[in-house]
């Protein structure tokens, strides 16, 4: 196990003597240096598409990020969980955002942001409004950004309803991933989401316009798929609206090659001023949402990554370093510096060989423990693969599952911080146990007795005996020691 | 015989601004402004008023 090689701390002035250190320091000890980090069972084209993106890759979100910029926001739909008004800086969810931008505004952000964080990878288009629907910004914007940062990756988020206009134009400008969002493949659910649609110059309501958009989006859908374009299906869970009907959403984007299905929780909240917030048409809650994502297990590969994040986010998955980086923060002229990201690309490209050669280990070691038994573990990381975050200040909980058939990512728990300022509030504690409902172990970086004695009597065992290893490692020797011995064998 | 923007319930997606058929339709100062001597109400081009059709904010788009 060789040291942490990739600090995930806010980029300082000395970034670039720290990348230096920690690569001369960490050499090439690597027993796995020169092997593949290229997972098995994923095509070799279509990894070199989605090894650097973060909502493509699950183990790509462990170390590279992304950004949005809100330039688009013309819509051309209504759907019920949709306010259009909304922006809060407080908020994060789906097409929240607090400025709008101009393409030429878009620009400085992104070369801002990208000489500062060299996780950079992936620029989308995501709402508020729809890119395919106000075109003419996205273009704009893409075309900018592509003559300063050639290396970028290009990403957008759409309804549909407009997409088989623009795939051709998405193909020529090298945009590899579009996510449709998808949440019913019949009318009359359809109906029940949306309330109207603009289409060929007119307004559309009712099975009418859910009819034009179902078939707008499959089509959209198709074309991608022809010209090798790779897409992810989002799909919002509405409880009595669509959730069964996802499973035949899932069946159709699969054969119509989609690469991955996302299933979203509804958010719905009457503060957000919603159609689904002010009717008081719930979400699902987490147990609901796992129950859907392994019935539709075998159909087209699921996202379980997604956070959710806001229309302008900034930063790896989880994290959101938007609020640095509004406009009025951004220099008037800025010049794109290539080299933090292009170091930390390369260091990147060691450590991701030696933690793959890590998993393979771990995995190898949880199918040899034999028993068939199936454990939940939730995993405060910042970053990098690594059991690395305290559980104090922890806002999420990966959650991975292990069992005789390897160990998986299922998901994630967002939690109020339990650490603030030194101290653990006992209320926030308490929604923490709530949050972790169903998991067995508790890895972080670091816990205090205190929690740590509650969590165990809620029957969850917390340890950070495994701080700074790879999620892997630390799982596989919790999950041999749970099958083998009845006692916890910390190794670290 | 123009269509008007009540400026307070805009959203300022501006979807109307590039719909609209007659160029009619400008961000001025702090908002979305359609000019009345400009705007055809979409006669002879659309059946539909093509702003009011797209805008998402009810009753803001309207006859002047």
């Amino acid at each position: 196990m060789s040291a942490p090689a990739i600090s995930l701390e806010s980029p300082s002035t000395t970034f670039g003597d720290q990348l230096l250190a920690t690569v001369k320091a960490g050499g090439c000890a690597s027993s796995s240096c020169g092997s593949s980090i290229k997972p098995d069972d994923t095509d070799p084209a279509i990894w070199e598409k989605i090894k650097d993106h973060p909502c493509f890759s699950e183990e790509a979100h462990h170390y590279f990020a992304r950004m949005h910029v809100a330039v688009a926001p013309g819509c051309n739909i209504q759907c019920n969980y949709c306010n259009r008004k909304y922006d809060c800086a407080n908020e994060s969810r789906p097409g929240v955002v607090s400025e709008k931008l101009t393409p030429d505004q878009a620009l400085r952000k992104v070369v801002a942001v990208a000489n500062e964080v060299p996780q950079l990878s992936v620029l989308g288009i995501a709402g508020p409004g729809d890119a395919c629907y106000d075109w003419k910004k996205t273009k704009a914007t893409f075309e900018r950004v592509a003559r300063e940062i050639p290396d970028i990756k290009f990403c957008i988020s759409t309804n549909g309803l407009a997409l088989p206009d623009h795939v051709d134009e998405l193909a020529d400008m090298n945009v590899d991933h579009v996510t449709i969002t998808i949440n019913m493949v019949d009318p009359e659910v359809g109906a029940k989401i949306y309330p109207w649609i603009f289409y060929d110059h007119r307004r559309y309501v009712g099975i009418e316009a859910a009819r034009i958009l179902h078939e707008r989006q499959m089509l959209g859908l198709e074309m991608l798929t022809a010209r090798g374009i790779l897409t992810k299906i989002n799909s919002v869970m509405i409880p009595g609206v669509n959730d069964e009907h996802l499973i035949e959403v899932n069946r159709w984007v699969n054969e119509r090659g989609a690469f991955l299905h996302n299933l979203m929780p509804l958010i719905s909240d009457p503060a957000h001023g919603t159609h689904y917030g002010l009717s008081g048409q719930r979400g699902p809650n987490a147990m609901e949402m796992k129950a859907l994502q392994d019935r539709v297990e075998g159909g087209a590969q699921l996202m379980r990554h997604c956070r959710q994040c806001r229309a302008d986010a900034v930063g790896l998955l989880g994290e959101d370093r938007g609020q640095e980086f509004i406009a009025d923060r951004i220099p008037g002229e800025v010049t794109y510096d290539a080299s933090k990201r292009k170091a930390y690309r390369e260091l990147v490209a060691e450590e991701r060989r030696d933690h793959v050669a890590a998993r393979r280990e771990a995995i190898g070691m949880i199918k040899a423990a034999g028993p068939s038994k199936s454990v939940l573990f939730a995993v405060a990381t910042k970053g990098g693969g690594r059991v690395n975050e305290h559980f104090g200040h922890a806002k999420e909980f990966q959650v991975y599952q292990a069992s005789p058939r390897g160990i998986s990512f299922v998901g994630h728990r967002k939690v109020e911080q339990y650490c603030l300022g030194g101290w653990g509030g006992e209320a926030a504690l308490d929604g923490v146990i709530a949050a972790l409902e169903g998991i067995d172990f508790v890895l972080c970086a670091k816990i205090g007795n205190c929690p740590q004695d509650q969590l165990a009597d809620a029957g969850i065992r917390a340890t950070d005996a495994y701080a700074h290893d790879y999620i892997e490692t630390a799982i596989s020797a919790i999950y041999a020691a749970a099958c083998g011995t009845p006692a916890l064998a910390a190794t670290a | 015989m123009a269509f008007k923007i009540i400026a307070s319930q805009c959203t300022q997606c501006g979807a109307c601004e590039f719909e609209c058929p007659s160029g009619a339709i400008k961000f001025k100062g702090e908002s979305y402004v359609i000019e009345p001597h400009k705007c055809t109400e979409c006669e002879g081009v659309f059946d539909a008023h093509q702003c009011a059709s797209v805008c998402p904010v009810p009753k803001t788009c309207v006859p002047a």
